[in-house]
């Protein structure tokens, strides 16, 4: 009795989902991001593509946590051909750097123009382009009307598309499927080693669209994501261990 | 078919233009005096003066005395041109094919274009009352070569349209000069009491050879169409071009569209038939106050599709300024290539950087921010960071060298580095803690230093001393240190970069 009215339930949320826009892939189509515990949180367990993405960021060292974070998810998107565009007024990124998180920097297209009110119009032609993988906009401000302009480019033409909001003072309701902050964590090396390890970050999903929000503790190692677990005792001396 | 050329003279250049510009000087003489050997000369009088009897050459005072009231201006040298260049400009309303033929004159080729006024009378009529309305007194004259209409427009007294093959009879009871000549020659016909061109036409070739000169025989024989003479013309005509003449002027932005998709339609149907793509083209529009404006469009990849060429333009449409109407359009392609196979592209999936979708993509955002804002990187043979990536704008370059991977590089970089306050307890070690924009950061753990020296063929300098730094709360930063050990220098600190 219990398994059937499982069952149902699950077969209720299935069909939510489908009336609430979204479009399960099929199997073929399927991309495996190497998110490992965070795909659990997503619908149907899989990186929603075709989708807009909010990343917030307050710090520049945040923004440049989310750069290596986008490039690691990027790098599967691209694995199929294709370009990206990344749209920003005030860009620091440094393209050679994304060679680390697996993603090959001439595939990027970057428009920098100069005016920031510039940038929405050029994501939103940029997402009504169905010839790109994704799409990367560097924004400061994004209104609900805004988002929800992208996100019907975005419905029209299934792409990919990510907003990286740097300075963020509130955060404002907007139409993107999945929120989310990414902070770089003191990286770990084995005791007594001295020196920076992989880059770590505490990955939160504020929010998702019909998933489960949650916060992960990430690692970028060995050209894939990594979860880390949460370690019951602490090396209190390795982690006092400082540079000398 | 024979070729057609118009010779227009303006008799009255330099004061039917000043004469423009103040309507007072239509009704009394007007000379151009340019001072020589002490001695001011009159260069160019309008129709009163020359009534009067004042000639070219002529002294300034003389022109005083016989045409009382003459007003006196100075010649500015060069002034003759510039105003033909821009009268050249406008007679491109005729034909694309106009050259400037000073000190006074205009050769245009209007081969196959008559009709379109409805007949060479009727073009010839059209073209005076123009620019009559303009102010300009001209004659013009049409014939087979460009020699004898430059003789009929200057010296014949009537019968401004020579029929074709009908040069010989034309040039017959003209004087000498109207073939064109230097001074001493025509001197020397005058003695030899050759009055009229039919006087020595039928001379041979031979004996007037011996006599005047091969100039005289080409000039005479570039006038009868034995020999070929050539138009310069001012502006390079386009191979690919539409036109589009209203009939009415027209001001709103409807009927721009309008014509503006009737001009891109069937440009774009034939580039494709002959398999060619638009890579620039330029929409110019004359208004009828005289003005005329352009509009420049830029593709990034060889289309010849009319809604993307559209859309290019529709996006500059906001800029045309129609004033009281626009008369005419022409749309030319100036730059056009083979367009290549489309069919290349249907299998691979996601489509590559230089593909047609992403490079309309691509023209229609650089329409809007402007192309020198759209980059791609490629590896550069570069140790220095700042330059390790080059930027291109071509969309089809493949990188000439692998991307490194051996040096850590930060995601964001900080160009020009920041200076911070930085304290290191040992030399080339880290520093333990720095001040950054007000805020303290203690660093626990670091790597480094990696040393990177100045380009020295690029430029003078000492080096920096890298070094990965990773504070409490987990932030990573790039620092660097400038040299301390060379003479002179203490060691200064800034932040580079923000690790991801």
């Amino acid at each position: 009795m219990e398994a059937t009215k499982q069952k149902i339930i699950d077969q209720l949320r299935q069909d939510l989902m489908a009336w609430e826009g979204f479009r399960p892939l099929p199997p073929g189509e399927r991309q495996d991001f190497g998110l490992g515990a965070i795909e659990k949180a997503f619908p149907d367990q899989i990186f929603p593509t075709g989708a807009l993405h909010e990343f917030i960021s307050t710090r520049p060292e945040f923004t440049a946590a989310i750069g290596g974070f986008i490039a690691g998810i990027i790098r599967t998107l691209l694995a199929g051909g294709g370009v990206c565009v990344w749209v920003s007024y005030t860009r620091r990124i440094y393209p050679p750097a994304l060679k680390r998180f697996g993603l090959n920097p001439d595939r990027i297209i970057f428009i920098d123009v100069p005016r920031e009110k510039d940038v929405l119009w050029v994501a939103e032609e940029a997402l009504k382009c169905s010839g790109i993988a994704a799409v990367i906009c560097e924004t400061r401000l994004l209104s609900f009307m805004e988002s929800r302009r992208l996100q019907l480019a975005i419905e029209q033409s299934h792409v990919t598309g990510f907003i990286l909001r740097k300075d963020v003072k509130q955060m404002n309701t907007t139409a993107c499927s999945a929120r989310w902050t990414v902070k770089p964590l003191r990286s770990k090396l084995r005791p007594g080693m001295p020196g920076v390890g992989h880059p770590r970050w505490q990955v939160e999903l504020l929010k998702i669209k019909n998933g489960r929000p949650g916060s992960w503790t990430m690692e970028w190692k060995n050209d894939s994501f990594f979860h880390v677990l949460p370690q019951k005792s602490a090396n209190t001396l390795a982690d006092r261990q400082q540079y000398a | 078919m024979p070729r057609r050329f118009v010779s227009i003279w303006f008799r009255y250049l330099l004061t039917d233009r000043e004469a423009i510009r103040q309507k007072s000087l239509r009704e009394v003489p007007v000379a151009f005096t340019q001072p020589d050997h002490g001695r001011m000369l009159v260069t160019a009088m309008n129709a009163h003066a020359e009534q009067c009897g004042v000639k070219p050459g002529m002294t300034a005072a003389d022109a005083r005395v016989i045409a009382p009231g003459i007003q006196l201006f100075d010649t500015k040298p060069g002034r003759d041109i510039k105003l033909l260049k821009g009268l050249a400009e406008w007679c491109l309303r005729y034909t694309p094919l106009v050259m400037v033929d000073p000190p006074d004159g205009l050769l245009l080729d209007v081969t196959g274009c008559t009709h379109l006024k409805g007949g060479e009378l009727e073009f010839l009529k059209d073209m005076v009352g123009r620019l009559r309305d303009l102010g300009y007194t001209i004659r013009p004259a049409v014939a087979d070569t460009i020699g004898c209409a430059w003789a009929v427009a200057r010296c014949a007294e009537s019968g401004l349209i020579v029929a074709s093959g009908g040069q010989r009879n034309a040039l017959m009871p003209l004087p000498p000069v109207c073939l064109r000549l230097g001074t001493d020659l025509l001197i020397k016909l005058n003695q030899l009491g050759f009055y009229q061109v039919g006087s020595f036409i039928h001379l041979p070739k031979s004996v007037l050879k011996r006599r005047f000169g091969g100039n005289m025989i080409l000039r005479l024989y570039q006038a009868l169409g034995q020999e070929a003479e050539f138009l310069l013309p001012l502006k390079e005509p386009v191979l690919y071009t539409e036109r589009l003449a209203c009939l009415e002027a027209i001001r709103t932005r409807d009927a721009i569209e309008n014509a503006v998709h009737t001009l891109i339609d069937p440009l774009c149907k034939r580039l494709y038939g002959e398999g060619l793509g638009i890579r620039s083209a330029v929409l110019t529009y004359y208004r009828i106050d005289g003005k005329s404006f352009q509009i420049h469009i830029g593709t990034n990849h060889p289309s010849q599709r009319t809604e993307h060429i559209y859309k290019l333009f529709e996006l500059q449409l906001d800029q045309v300024a129609p004033g009281l109407g626009i008369e005419l359009f022409i749309l030319d392609a100036t730059k056009t290539e083979p367009a290549s196979d489309k069919q290349s592209n249907l299998w691979n999936g996601k489509p590559a950087a230089d593909s047609e979708q992403v490079a309309e993509l691509l023209d229609n955002i650089a329409a809007r921010v402007g192309s020198g804002k759209i980059n791609r990187y490629l590896p550069d043979e570069h140790h220095w960071p700042e330059r390790a990536a080059a930027p291109t704008g071509d969309l089809s370059k493949t990188p000439a060298s692998e991307w490194s991977e051996n040096c850590l590089r930060p995601v964001q970089l900080l160009e020009p580095p920041e200076p911070i306050e930085a304290m290191a307890l040992t030399p080339d070690y880290a520093p333990r803690q720095f001040v950054y924009r007000g805020e303290r950061h203690i660093i626990i753990n670091a790597d480094g230093p990696e040393r990177i020296s100045y380009e020295w063929w690029i430029e003078a300098g000492g080096y920096r001393d890298y070094y990965v730094a990773e504070d409490e709360a987990g932030m990573r930063y790039w620092l660097f240190g400038t040299p301390a050990d060379l003479p002179g220098q203490t060691r200064r600190w800034f932040i580079h970069g923000y690790f991801a």
